[in-house]
């Protein structure tokens, strides 16, 4: 199989970005090691690996680091030709790669502070989400996937954590904005992702996340 | 083929580092494009809320009728449809995932800690913002030193995407030299970068792109007055 004793993966089991790597190389049929990091403790490998952010998921190829989730992926596909994950055209990636830095700048930052914050803080911050959400919505309009294919690509990769991580988001931080009336095409977008079998056999246990969640918003919450 | 041959437009400022990217991006490939320039501080125009509904930003790649925004999105779309040498992104995949990283760390703390010193208010708090842009530098120049292997640039032989992400900068690093009195690169601390820093802005690619200094510290005076409710110079 590909991939096999020189790759390794460094990450948790809870955390979003990790599973986008888990899911592109379970869904390219590449053989890795897991390496569960605790990120209270973290490891000096960790430290030696990312000195820079010293965070997850950090994959180890030949024993070289390659950081950043959605640099990770790239690397994947580049590296393993096999079910490729990115699109073919030029126009078409331009397009993965804005939408995937769109999630992870402004709907993730907008989610953490409606998570973190109180108050009008967080009114103005849930209006953030509903507002990021809205944008995804009209772009997945006559979609069945973000990728506008019948598979999921780089694209539904980098939007999972909002088909499963989101609710849990949510119900921690004491708001609600994901409803299926409002949000019809992610709605459906949501339940499709969720059933594609490596997905489903790779996603962390719903405590699992409300325990983590919750230990973050007690540490960061203001008083 | 039929793709290369679309109309090319680039929409954005002589300012911007953003917008500088893509236009040496096109230089490399030699592509002709049309500049279309927008004139942000009087506000942001019809064609470019059409453009760019999303972010309302420059720079935007206009080609054929397709729109592409993102500096870093629009110079790897420029190194794909356009394949022929010269090559921006390495070929090998793990020389393009460090390239890619340094960008993103150059987008998401480098240049955001330059503005702070340009914000900062009061000595410790511009002392605080300069010890924080120095550490980033000092990043920088050991990642020189391991992804030239001893050649001039960062993409080697010749500028590629890490030189264009992190030369862009290097007009506004300038001009907050100016500003703050500190030499932020320097022959004591960052020797190889100095001498990178020439090679980059004197490259054909860049040079004619690469806005003047003074003219650049005039332009940051205007946006501060304007920021500031003050009326423009007479000059």
């Amino acid at each position: 199989m590909a991939g096999g004793e020189d790759l390794k993966l460094l990450g948790t089991r809870q955390s979003m970005f990790t599973q986008r790597v888990v899911w592109a190389l379970k869904l390219k049929g590449i053989e890795y090691e897991f390496i569960e990091e605790d990120l209270v403790n973290k490891s000096s490998l960790l430290l030696t690996l990312n000195p820079v952010h010293k965070k997850v998921p950090v994959l180890v190829h030949g024993g070289k680091p390659i950081i950043e989730s959605k640099i990770i992926l790239e690397y994947i596909d580049e590296t393993w030709k096999e079910r490729p994950i990115l699109p073919q055209h030029p126009h078409d990636r331009a397009y993965a790669r804005f939408w995937a830095a769109f999630i992870d700048d402004k709907l993730m930052e907008a989610s953490k502070k409606a998570f973190a914050l109180t108050g009008d803080d967080q009114v103005k911050a849930i209006e953030s989400t509903v507002e990021a959400l809205q944008l995804l919505e009209k772009e997945l309009h006559v979609k069945k996937n973000f990728g506008g294919d019948e598979e999921i690509g780089y694209l539904d990769i980098v939007a999972g954590w909002i088909a499963y991580w989101f609710q849990f988001i949510e119900e921690v931080g004491g708001f609600k904005v994901m409803e299926s009336a409002k949000f019809p095409c992610l709605d459906s977008w949501t339940k499709s992702f969720l059933q594609v079998p490596t997905i489903t056999q790779n996603l962390p246990p719903p405590d699992e996340l409300r325990f983590v969640f919750g230990a973050i918003r007690t540490a960061t919450c203001p008083k | 083929m039929e793709k290369s041959d679309l109309k090319v437009k680039v929409l954005g400022t002589w300012s911007s580092p953003f917008v500088m990217r893509a236009r040496i991006a096109l230089n490399m490939k030699s592509v002709n494009y049309e500049f279309l320039q927008e004139r942000l501080w009087e506000g942001k125009s019809e064609r470019l809320l059409k453009s760019n509904p999303v972010h309302k930003k420059v720079p935007v790649l206009i080609h054929g009728d397709k729109l592409i925004c993102e500096s870093l999105i629009i110079v790897e779309y420029i190194d794909e449809v356009w394949p022929s040498a010269p090559s921006i992104l390495h070929s090998d995949p793990n020389e393009r995932a460090i390239a890619r990283f340094w960008a993103a760390y150059l987008d998401d703390k480098w240049f955001p800690s330059m503005r702070s010193i340009g914000f900062a208010r009061g000595e410790d708090e511009k002392k605080a913002a300069i010890a924080e842009f120095e550490k980033g530098l000092v990043l920088l120049e050991k990642a020189f030193g391991n992804c030239r292997k001893g050649k001039p640039f960062f993409g080697g032989d010749q500028i590629g995407y890490l030189d264009i992400a992190f030369g862009c900068f290097l007009g506004w690093l300038r001009v907050t030299e100016t500003t703050s009195g500190i030499k932020l690169l320097s022959e004591a601390k960052t020797p190889a970068l100095i001498n990178w820093a020439h090679r980059f802005c004197s490259d054909a690619a860049v040079k004619d792109v690469m806005p003047d200094t003074e003219k650049l510290a005039e332009f940051a005076k205007m946006i501060a007055s304007k920021r500031r409710g003050e009326a423009p110079p007479k000059s």
